[in-house]
């Protein structure tokens, strides 16, 4: 009926990935077809050269930022998971300040945060560290993760916990068997969005994890970018590779994802 | 709120005494937010504080180290303000956000008005345009870099094909801040499409029934109708964007490093680079510069705020 909308859309979404499928065709280029004038804008003849330089120098970067990624994620959910559970049901003393202070925190910039982690460990010998790249990192997940628990957990049936609590259900007890087995959709959102916050991380490991022999895979790219400018199809390859997780979640949870967007601006 | 009101009552029936009641709740309440205000006072709070600190003291490397920097008040701020790149991050913070908001949010507008009327595949095909948003900024950036590049770069392969000559989009300090402009629209397009298509769900489509039989055309529709009712939602997109406009480092940084000759220095690259981006990590000034940028996003955040009570509201 409306084929010629369907039409435009896919031309739109071409549009809009041909950065993607840029990437994807020059990570499959000869480099001696690399300077090519005009740019092949095929892989007629593809070499996968690019991917076993990736693989081969940056499957370390790889694992580490799989780690950080996973301890992000962990650190998030138990700050966050209690305190969504309070503002949304317990009604604590002070729940608006806790709610402006998480808007502010939102704004601040990541250079900002970068520069005052940094004068806190070098003090500590946290510099160069996964255990101090994963704290840094949750900052930029923690604030939208309460505000979305909150959210979700007032939503929750009040039925649900009056009824465990006149059987004697403790509130650490109604929160662990029956607020958290409800919000598994938020807790999924939530992780999702730790996870590739902290993988696609760049600021903090430029700043604190710089002179690190274990690196992330964003600053693994960025070396490499720095230090050879002509083997772009082993880059293009090695940011295929780090891409693979976004693409990943994006066909599995595409669902989460366009929650996790709409629940900070929209109320319904 | 009515779920919240029947749990109380239910609860009190079961206890007479509810003084004591109360109290525990607020200290079971106090207990499960304890991690989180820990959290906030020592990787929040704490930093913030460094960083100010840092802004009113001389830091060098050493003084770093040993912790003994000499106390200079105002002095850092006062440099900044007087220094000849801060007109000059200023103006170019200012071209940069406003320039990729109006884009993003321009863009964002027109796909989620395209999408918003059911087609075949419309839903795979939106959930595609997401993609650009879930890459790693250093995919992205370096991807453009190479698109960019002056003389391998596909931008002006095809531009050749219209007999533009080239263009040295990332080395040349005419086009350096457009062509990292560029790159962040297209990063941004996402967030606004999915924001304002979720606001443009929310418009009754009985409203657009009516004035259809009224005989409102498309654009009339789209000005009587959609622009209106979308405002509360366009505003706080566009304030999102603006607050997320502000701090982007990455992006610049990684395409151009603020040049050539400080023509894409922002003042957060600006902030940046000066602690970070140097082999002479400068500290105070670049916390000076630092929250410099805080204070304007603060005013921006606080526009958001009262915005979004003022929804609540009414």
């Amino acid at each position: 009926m409306r084929a010629w909308k369907t039409a435009v859309g896919i031309v739109l979404v071409g549009v809009m990935l041909f950065p993607v499928y840029w990437m994807v065709n020059v990570s499959l280029t000869k480099t001696s077809d690399m300077r090519a004038d005009p740019p092949h804008w095929f892989p007629w003849d593809p070499t996968f050269e690019g991917y076993a330089a990736a693989l081969g120098q940056q499957l370390p970067a790889l694992a580490t930022s799989l780690f950080i990624g996973l301890g992000t994620v962990a650190l998030t959910l138990v700050v966050s998971l209690p305190a969504g559970f309070a503002l949304a049901r317990l009604r604590p003393r002070g729940a608006r300040a806790i709610d402006f202070l998480l808007l502010v925190a939102q704004m601040i910039p990541a250079v900002v945060m970068a520069m005052g982690f940094y004068a806190i460990y070098i003090r500590l010998g946290l510099l160069n560290t996964v255990a101090g790249l994963i704290v840094a990192d949750s900052t930029l997940a923690v604030p939208f993760a309460v505000l979305l628990f909150r959210a979700f957990m007032a939503g929750i049936p009040g039925e649900v916990m009056a009824a465990a609590q006149i059987d004697g259900a403790s509130t650490w007890r109604t929160f662990r068997s029956i607020v958290l087995p409800l919000s598994r959709n938020s807790v999924i959102t939530v992780s999702l969005f730790a996870f590739l916050w902290a993988w696609s991380d760049f600021i903090f490991a430029s700043t604190l994890n710089r002179n690190s022999d274990v690196i992330p895979i964003t600053l693994g790219i960025f070396r490499y970018i720095g230090n050879n400018t002509t083997q772009w199809n082993s880059i293009m390859a090695t940011a295929v590779v780090a891409s693979l997780p976004a693409a990943f979640l994006l066909v599995l949870a595409q669902r989460y994802i366009a929650a996790g967007v709409t629940a900070g601006a929209v109320k319904d | 709120m009515t779920s919240l009101r029947t749990e109380t009552v239910a609860v009190r029936r079961e206890t007479r005494p509810a003084a004591p009641r109360n109290r525990a709740r607020r200290w079971t309440a106090v207990a499960f937010l304890a991690p989180l205000i820990v959290y906030l006072l020592v990787f929040y709070a704490y930093p913030l504080y460094r960083n100010i600190e840092l802004s009113v003291h001389d830091y060098t490397p050493r003084a770093f180290v040993q912790g003994d920097p000499e106390f200079t008040g105002l002095e850092n701020y006062r440099d900044i303000l007087a220094d000849g790149t801060f007109l000059r991050a200023l103006r170019s913070t200012a071209v940069f956000t406003l320039a990729s908001i109006a884009a993003q949010y321009a863009i964002g507008l027109a796909l989620a008005v395209f999408f918003h009327r059911h087609f075949r595949l419309a839903a795979t095909l939106r959930a595609m345009f997401l993609v650009p948003w879930l890459l790693p900024l250093i995919v992205s950036a370096s991807t453009w870099s190479w698109m960019l590049n002056s003389e391998n770069g596909i931008v002006n392969a095809a531009l050749q094909a219209f007999g533009i000559g080239q263009i040295n989009w990332l080395t040349s300090p005419d086009t350096s801040l457009l062509a990292v402009t560029i790159a962040n629209v297209w990063l941004g397009v996402p967030f606004n499409l999915v924001i304002l298509y979720a606001g443009l769900q929310n418009i009754p489509a009985e409203l657009y029934e009516a004035a259809g039989l009224d005989g409102a055309g498309a654009w009339q529709r789209f000005r009587r109708i959609t622009l209106p009712l979308l405002r509360p939602v366009s505003l706080i997109t566009l304030l999102l964007g603006l607050i997320y406009t502000l701090k982007v480092v990455d992006i610049i940084w990684i395409m151009t490093r603020g040049g050539p000759a400080d023509a894409s220095t922002t003042l957060a690259i600006w902030s940046y680079r000066e602690a970070f981006g140097t082999g002479q990590p400068d500290f105070s000034p670049a916390a000076a510069v630092g929250n410099l940028l805080i204070l304007i996003a603060f005013v921006a955040g606080l526009a958001h705020v009262r915005l979004q009570r003022r929804e609540e509201a009414g």
